[in-house]
């Protein structure tokens, strides 16, 4: 960590924050997909992806979740409120996921409706996460 | 707005592990069946092993209970031969794939309420020869067999309910060892084997065998494509092998049994879990021809279970309502009439051994119970025969498997955890008569 932040500049995501960061979209639109299918087939197989899909982006996403509650603690002044924001989402995505994970390992059909709703919620703050993590390039990528 | 949406996560946490609060467990002609609920973590409630410690399970007054075997491996079914020689076939079955982060976490928390010891894929023999009451003689019927479970005797025929087989051992009258290695009678459902166990009967006659073919899965999880022949009762022609459905739609069906006087093939069957403490009463019943038992589609009779998708109104329908409940997840896998020679009290109805629960609290089962049966029905209360196999603190010393009447009186019992045979007799006059010379 030689990233240099000045006041006024953001600290860019550190690139291993970046790589967990790519992790958590995928796996939980993935999911969502998933759901769609199985309430479109009822084909078990497809609730299973969802568990699994689930269970990677819970995986990842906690690790993303650590790195960026540390990240928290180093960033200026300046960023620490945005930075909280972020932080906020992120834990909120993972809560709301493993609560999704609890309601996929319900038998079969017993994940319905709630199922796709939470899964679309946690990719909606997937998206927020990464969203907001990425944006930190785009502004302040000037170390 | 986020910060109380994660506290709102939490807090539906923390109440779904106090939600399911249980009744009284259910026995009888009409159970009350409350709503189906569950909250977002199933409970699982693991009575861990205890051990005796030169305790002894609790028999009725007047009657007297022995270990008369132990350090089987895995002892689940028993059976009494006509000169009173006593088989328990050992063993322990299964080969379903974890297919999601549930079965991963769900296998390791159930494992901690079972015995260690790897089946014994063997059948043993016990023999009294003077007739105290010791079995003195212990030796191997026959072994390298597939976790076998039912065991019948027919004609000089020995069949043995493998995991995926039904087969047969010639047997004369005093044999101790299988004369040779076990021959097909006929292929059983065998992929996956969620539920493994294959339950047995012949009938009075001994020309008709009864198979009991558990379901692969709770609830259909595993998809119904691997639902083909499975939840059912296997007809199965004894000469020929050739078999046909006999009855449908019992989920479990893990121990079966003949009437005596009546003829009617009766059943115990396990129901599915996860929705309530109270759901779904496992149950004694007498198996009609061509009956449908309810499952996957609906449970104790048209109680629709919405957790199977497409549903199938039809089929519920038809659905027949059980002879008698024995308690949600008490998990009966024994069953045997009684006889004259048990005692006065005890000498019509049917002896239930229950494993007892993983997923109730407080737990249910662990306990042998007797249902009075008049005019070939039950009626009445069911009493506890053997118990206290759950001690003070709520852990498991002992869990009852199969349950088997000696004719001269006595109830044979295997029990899985501490690989121990128990054998229940009459001790004074009235109660039951001693076993003749």
């Amino acid at each position: 960590m030689i990233a240099v932040s000045t006041l006024g500049f953001i600290r860019p995501l550190h690139p291993l924050q970046a790589v967990l960061l790519t992790f958590p979209l995928p796996l939980f639109l993935g999911a969502f997909f998933s759901d769609l299918a199985y309430a479109a087939s009822f084909q078990v197989q497809w609730t299973n992806f969802s568990s699994w899909l689930i269970a990677g982006g819970l995986f990842s996403g906690a690790f993303a979740v650590l790195w960026a509650l540390i990240d928290l603690l180093l960033v200026s002044a300046v960023q620490r409120k945005r930075q909280a924001i972020y932080v906020l989402v992120l834990l909120v995505m993972w809560g709301l996921g493993f609560i999704n994970a609890l309601v996929h390992a319900k038998d079969a059909w017993a994940s319905m409706p709630e199922g796709p709703y939470l899964s679309a919620a946690t990719a909606l703050l997937a998206l927020m996460a990464s969203w907001m993590g990425y944006s930190r390039f785009k502004l302040g990528d000037s170390a | 707005m986020k910060r109380r949406a994660l506290g709102m996560g939490m807090g539906a946490l923390a109440l779904s592990a106090c939600d399911e609060a249980p009744g009284e467990v259910q026995r009888g002609a009409n159970p009350t069946l409350p709503e189906p609920r569950r909250g977002l973590l199933p409970v699982m409630t693991i009575p861990r092993p205890a051990g005796w410690g030169g305790d002894l399970p609790s028999v009725p007054q007047g009657y007297a209970i022995q270990a008369i075997a132990t350090d089987l491996r895995i002892p689940r079914q028993t059976l009494v031969l006509p000169n009173g020689d006593i088989l328990v076939a050992e063993g322990s079955g299964g080969n379903a794939p974890r297919l999601r982060p549930k079965d991963f976490i769900a296998g390791l928390i159930k494992k901690l309420g079972r015995s260690p010891v790897a089946g014994g894929n063997r059948i043993t023999l016990l023999r009294d020869a003077d007739g105290d009451g010791t079995y003195e003689t212990r030796g191997i019927f026959a072994e390298g067999l597939n976790a076998p479970y039912g065991m019948a005797l027919v004609n000089g025929i020995l069949y043995v309910a493998n995991q995926d087989a039904l087969v047969r051992f010639d047997y004369a009258d005093g044999q101790i060892e299988a004369s040779g290695p076990p021959r097909i009678v006929t292929r059983l459902p065998s992929a996956i084997n969620h539920h493994w166990t294959k339950s047995l009967t012949a009938s009075p006659d001994g020309q008709l065998l009864y198979v009991g073919i558990g379901s692969n899965s709770n609830i259909t999880e595993r998809g119904m494509e691997a639902e083909v022949d499975r939840a059912m009762v296997w007809e199965i022609n004894a000469q020929t092998g050739a078999h046909r459905p006999y009855a449908t739609g019992l989920r479990n069906p893990t121990a079966l049994t003949f009437h005596p006087e009546t003829g009617q093939l009766w059943a115990v069957a396990n129901e599915r879990d996860e929705i309530g403490p109270d759901l779904v009463p496992d149950y004694l019943t007498s198996v009609q021809e061509g009956g449908f038992y309810g499952w996957p589609y609906s449970y104790w009779g048209k109680n629709v279970d919405i957790r199977v998708q497409p549903q199938d109104p039809a089929k519920v329908a038809s659905a027949i309502v059980p002879d008698f409940s024995l308690g949600a997840h008490v998990a009966a896998l024994g069953v045997a009439f009684s006889t004259p020679a048990m005692g006065t009290n005890f000498a019509e109805g049917v002896f239930v051994g229950q494993h007892g629960s993983w997923n109730r609290s407080p737990p249910s089962g662990y306990k042998v119970i007797f249902v009075p049966f008049r005019d070939g029905m039950p009626t009445g209360e069911a009493i506890d025969f053997v118990s206290g196999f759950l001690n003070s603190d709520g852990n498991a010393r002992g869990r009852p498997v199969g349950v088997t009447v000696d004719p001269r009186g006595a109830l044979i019992v295997a029990d899985d955890l501490t690989n121990t045979v128990w054998r229940v007799t009459a001790t004074s006059p009235g109660f039951g008569s001693r076993r003749p010379i």
